[in-house]
């Protein structure tokens, strides 16, 4: 096996290559870009054989991948941030359609303002398309993650799109060392697609749209996509062991690190949850019993491992990298939700928001959520939803807002 | 964990800088991780790149706190605050600095107790397509200070990460970087390794409580261009676009219409002025004069005369 250093974007366009893929509808944004480009170039120099189509938005982006895919074709895409908002309006309808194809996105935080650096706000937005997703915390997982995604998504019991996302710049653009797998032995994991599953013929008219539904076909065809995602449950799993069988790294829904012999854990999903794989081992250096709880799949919700894992824990400190405007974590909102009136579920749930536009995390700061998860187990008093924000970062704004008055004061005499 | 962090220019090769290094370590038989670290600006912003080198597989990610090397390669960075050249560097931090200046200067001026080494500058050449070959040269240095890497090695990781260069361009990139291992090898071996911190004994996070404020200050709105007049963007340039006037046709327009900065004035005698506060190096009205009357010619050279009169 073949082990190399490649970047997370680099990671997904091998995913794609080794995948066979025959349709690559693109738009570029960054921090993906260098995804389609690394394709492209591929494609340019005949080490894959596919088409790349540069199309003129991420809206038609995804109308082509769905329209290709309706064919039978396997169809590949990437985009990030306001891309993929932009295309959200097309992901219900292919999902609605039922189509299986790839696309990994490269979380960047949303404008406004504008920022190249990731959240997860841009593929929170997407939870409730009809698409799978896939959360990465390596480039080695991006790699794998996109294999996988390609045979759930084409499994008849799923057949719908999935998302397969990682940070900007802390997978997207940083290199670490990659296993790749074996061309022939993807093969075999990832046989073409069933020819007869697809409907969509040239010379052969069918209509993907629909006519306009009332109210009760519509019920159960909504309810139809909701019960496939919920197939990938199952789907996710039997993939995960043929990888395993195939190629040796083994992925479950949720990865639990340090969590059997826990009483605290930390629960997040994405690249940042490698740094809190340090703070669990510093603390449990420090005699802490800490470990840390990553879904890799939040669409479909892995419920009942939740329930599982997190039975009998003290405590939990959820740690979102989004904000839902008004109310706050997106995952502390599905967590509680998974947990509630749950026998022995940990009877504290704490909220941090932390990592807005890719703003780093220190290993202290994962101390200190533990300390206050610790005092709230102790005293059975919940503290407020707590933004990772310090005074050293408000004094920062504080300059430049002093600036911003001199300027407007300027401009007024 | 060896961690060290890059700094210079865009278009200096910094990232490439950092992509050797960590190949280096790859072959050496290290984990690895490398990654630049750029915003939307473009050739002369300041950015950085950084390593981490390991035994072990390396679960630390994002931006190096604590570096064990930092290596300049352009020392007009290090007063630049938002560069943050001297970001986190405790008396163990070895600096490297890409200059003309000496060691003795460069303590008396940051006044501190690090290791401080100078890669002494080699003469720019005024051809823009000759520039030094910065990157594989800083990347030769820290390989050599670092003691754990092979000349064999750098060399493999160099001819890797420039695959699909010119031979010429990949021999010239071996040579510097040769030449600058062996110039530090006298310090091989000089940068340590910073001990881990501990979850006994830290130091907490001062966080705030997010104070409300009303949307006349906290709405991200830009109400003005002064800021840009006041930021001094000419401090990005590596090379200087000079106006020969005697080839100058006057044509009033090409120059300053191109100028993606808007620091090309044309006078009202209808001669182009180039504001050199702003005008950040990016060379577009080189490329773009019709009778070829602007020329190149590196920053540096200018500086020091400036300095002298």
């Amino acid at each position: 096996m073949n082990r190399t250093l490649l970047t997370g974007n680099g990671a997904a366009a091998w995913g794609a290559r080794l995948a066979r893929t025959d349709y690559i509808p693109a738009f570029p944004i960054t921090p993906q870009t260098e995804i389609i480009e690394t394709l492209a170039n591929w494609i340019d120099n005949d080490e894959m054989s596919g088409r790349l189509v540069t199309l003129e938005s991420e809206h038609s982006m995804i109308t082509a991948a769905g329209a290709a895919a309706a064919t039978g074709v396997r169809v590949f895409s990437a985009t990030s941030s306001q891309g993929l908002l932009y295309a959200i309006e097309m992901l219900y309808n292919v999902a609605g359609w039922r189509t299986p194809f790839v696309l990994v996105n490269v979380s960047r935080g949303l404008s406004a303002p504008v920022t190249l650096e990731p959240d997860h706000n841009d593929i929170m937005a997407t939870r409730d398309t009809g698409c799978l997703q896939i959360h990465c915390s390596t480039c080695q997982e991006v790699l794998d993650s996109t294999l996988m995604a390609f045979r759930i998504s084409e499994d008849p019991r799923v057949r719908l799109p999935v998302i397969v996302n990682l940070d900007g710049f802390y997978l997207s653009f940083t290199r670490e060392p990659v296993n790749l797998p074996d061309a022939n032995t993807v093969k075999t994991f990832l046989p073409p697609q069933d020819s007869e599953a697809a409907v969509f013929r040239a010379s052969s008219p069918t209509s993907q749209a629909m006519a306009v539904l009332g109210s009760s076909p519509y019920s159960y065809f909504r309810y139809e996509t909701h019960l496939a995602v919920m197939n990938g449950l199952q789907v996710f799993d039997e993939t995960a062991n043929a990888f395993a069988e195939h190629f040796g790294r083994t992925y479950s829904a949720i990865d639990a690190y340090h969590c059997d012999d826990a009483d605290i854990v930390f629960l997040m999903i994405g690249s940042f949850a490698t740094k809190a794989k340090v703070a669990v081992d510093q603390l449990r250096a420090a005699g802490h019993s800490v470990g840390l709880v990553r879904p890799r799949l939040l669409r479909p919700f892995p419920t009942e491992s939740l329930q599982n894992l997190l039975r009998g824990k003290k405590g939990v400190a959820v740690i979102d990298q989004n904000l839902s405007m008004g109310k706050g974590g997106v995952l502390h909102m599905e967590v509680a939700s998974a947990l509630y009136g749950q026998q022995n579920a940990p009877p504290v749930l704490l909220s941090f928001i932390g990592g807005l536009g890719g703003r780093d995390f220190t290993s202290e700061e994962f101390f200190e959520m533990e300390k206050l998860t610790r005092k709230a187990v102790e005293t059975g008093e919940v503290p407020p939803p707590r933004l990772l924000y310090n005074s050293d970062e408000l004094r920062q704004i504080r300059k430049l807002q002093a600036i911003a008055h001199v300027e407007r004061k300027e401009l007024s005499e | 964990m060896y961690r060290i962090r890059f700094h210079g220019r865009g278009g200096q090769g910094v990232k490439t800088a950092s992509r050797i290094l960590g190949s280096a370590f790859f072959i050496e038989g290290y984990e690895v991780q490398d990654a630049p670290r750029y915003g939307a600006e473009r050739r002369g912003a300041p950015i950085f790149a950084y390593v981490r080198a390991n035994k072990h597989s390396i679960n630390e990610r994002g931006i190096i706190q604590q570096p064990d090397l930092v290596v300049v390669a352009d020392d007009t960075l290090i007063p630049v605050p938002a560069a943050g050249v001297l970001s986190g560097i405790t008396q163990q931090t070895v600096i490297l600095i890409n200059s003309y200046e000496s060691e003795t200067s460069w303590r008396q001026r940051l006044n501190i107790q690090s290791p401080l080494l100078i890669l002494p500058e080699t003469q720019a050449t005024t051809d823009r397509a000759n520039q030094p070959f910065i990157g594989a040269t800083c990347a030769g240095a820290a390989a050599s200070l670092l003691g754990v890497i092979s000349l064999e090695s750098l060399k493999q990781a160099i001819e890797q990460e420039l695959s699909g260069h010119d031979a010429a361009i990949i021999a010239q990139n071996l040579e510097n970087a040769g030449a600058a291992y062996k110039l530090m090898q006298p310090h091989k071996g000089c940068v340590t390794q910073a001990a881990d911190i501990t979850a006994s004994s830290y130091v907490s996070p001062e966080w705030i409580e997010m104070p409300t404020e009303d949307a006349s200050i906290s709405a991200p709105v830009i109400h003005a261009g002064l800021t840009s007049v006041e930021v001094k963007t000419g401090l990005w340039r590596t090379l200087r676009p000079v106006i020969d006037y005697d080839r100058c046709k006057q044509c009033w327009w090409v120059c300053s219409n191109f100028c993606p900065d808007a620091a090309i004035k044309v006078s009202d005698k209808g001669l182009p002025e180039i504001d050199y506060d702003h005008c950040k190096g990016c060379m577009v009205c080189v490329a773009q004069c019709p009778p070829h009357a602007i020329e190149a010619f590196p920053e540096h050279d200018f500086q020091l005369k400036e300095a002298k009169t």
